[in-house]
């Protein structure tokens, strides 16, 4: 099977700005509120050993995450299309790096990248360049080899 | 304003409510953005193939917007709900860093989805979804076992404060 992506076809410049912002205010909300960096593998992680109220708001935030995502699936269901298809070890394998790779890190795209860039922390600008290049590098592989054919 | 000192778990309602919307206007944010369509992900990331840049106004709208107000919201002698902003504490770039955002970087162009979309798109329901979002947290949970294992055994008392740093990034 050769996966062909049309990148142009496909581009959404403004739809993705306007997304981008909200995930910004997003996390500028739990900054003002609650003081804390908005860092997705970090609330997560951080729900491993936690207790009381650190406990709590971690849960508060992935349940509306999910409730979220209940949203988007009510009102846009094709948020949800996946035509990328990659096989099920491909998605265990993924999601594996990503979990240990995003602790041992400090940090995703969310943590790293949307909160730390802006805050000039040099261990995220290392951080973001790394994952970028090795995530560009994997997606080549997951292209071409994955899913079959030489594009 | 906030200068009297009182008890934070007195607004653990109240915090568990901001963080709850903030955890849906995320959600939606994601789902504008197209950050939950792994294709787009990794044709994104794939910038040898027929290259789509969406994801770099994604970042960039992120970035800039949370810039902006996070100056601002510093200003601020402590958040409204609570009696000090937690900032990541590390400041050295370290093998962990490095090695940890490599192998990141990998699954996440593997796969299309980090940590945020992964977690988002359970609620599709998606076979994939589940399968990506169940390894993750595996992963996570392994790495803090790992973690935990190894401060003990060199004696690192410095577990606590690591773990302050690691918990309020990601």
């Amino acid at each position: 099977m050769v996966l062909r992506y049309d990148g142009m076809e496909n581009f959404t410049p403004l739809a993705s700005t306007l997304g981008g912002v909200t995930i910004g205010l997003a996390a500028a909300t739990l900054l003002l509120f609650n003081g804390r960096i908005a860092g997705i593998s970090g609330v997560l992680g951080g729900l491993f050993g936690a207790s009381g109220g650190d406990r709590t708001w971690r849960l508060s935030f992935l349940a509306g995450l999910l409730v979220g995502g209940m949203a988007l699936l009510a009102f846009a269901p094709e948020v949800y299309v996946d035509t990328l298809q990659l096989p099920l070890w491909g998605l265990a394998l993924s999601g594996l790096m990503v979990g240990i790779g995003t602790r041992m890190g400090g940090g995703c795209t969310s943590g790293h990248g949307v909160c730390g860039l802006p805050r000039l922390s040099k261990r995220s600008f290392v951080a973001v360049g790394v994952f970028m290049f090795t995530g560009c590098l994997a997606s080549w592989v997951s292209m071409n080899w994955i899913l079959g054919g030489a594009s | 304003m906030n200068a009297v000192p009182e008890d934070p778990g007195a607004k653990l309602g109240a915090r568990s409510l901001v963080a709850a919307l903030a955890g849906v206007l995320f959600a939606l944010g994601l789902g504008l953005a197209g950050m939950t369509q792994p294709a787009k992900v990794v044709g994104f990331l794939n910038v040898s193939g027929d290259w789509d840049p969406s994801l770099a106004f994604v970042m960039g709208g992120a970035a800039i917007t949370f810039g902006i107000c996070y100056r601002l919201i510093l200003r601020r002698p402590a958040p409204v709900l609570d009696l000090s902003f937690q900032m990541p504490a590390a400041a050295e770039v370290d093998w962990q860093l490095v090695g940890g955002s490599a192998l990141f970087g990998l699954g996440w162009g593997l796969g299309g989805f980090c940590p945020g979309p992964g977690v988002v798109s359970l609620a599709s329901g998606g076979q994939g979804a589940l399968v990506f979002a169940g390894t993750m947290l595996l992963g996570m949970g392994a790495f803090k076992l790992w973690k935990d294992r190894v401060d003990s055994s060199t004696g690192d008392d410095g577990q606590e404060e690591t773990q302050e740093q690691e918990s309020v990034q990601g």
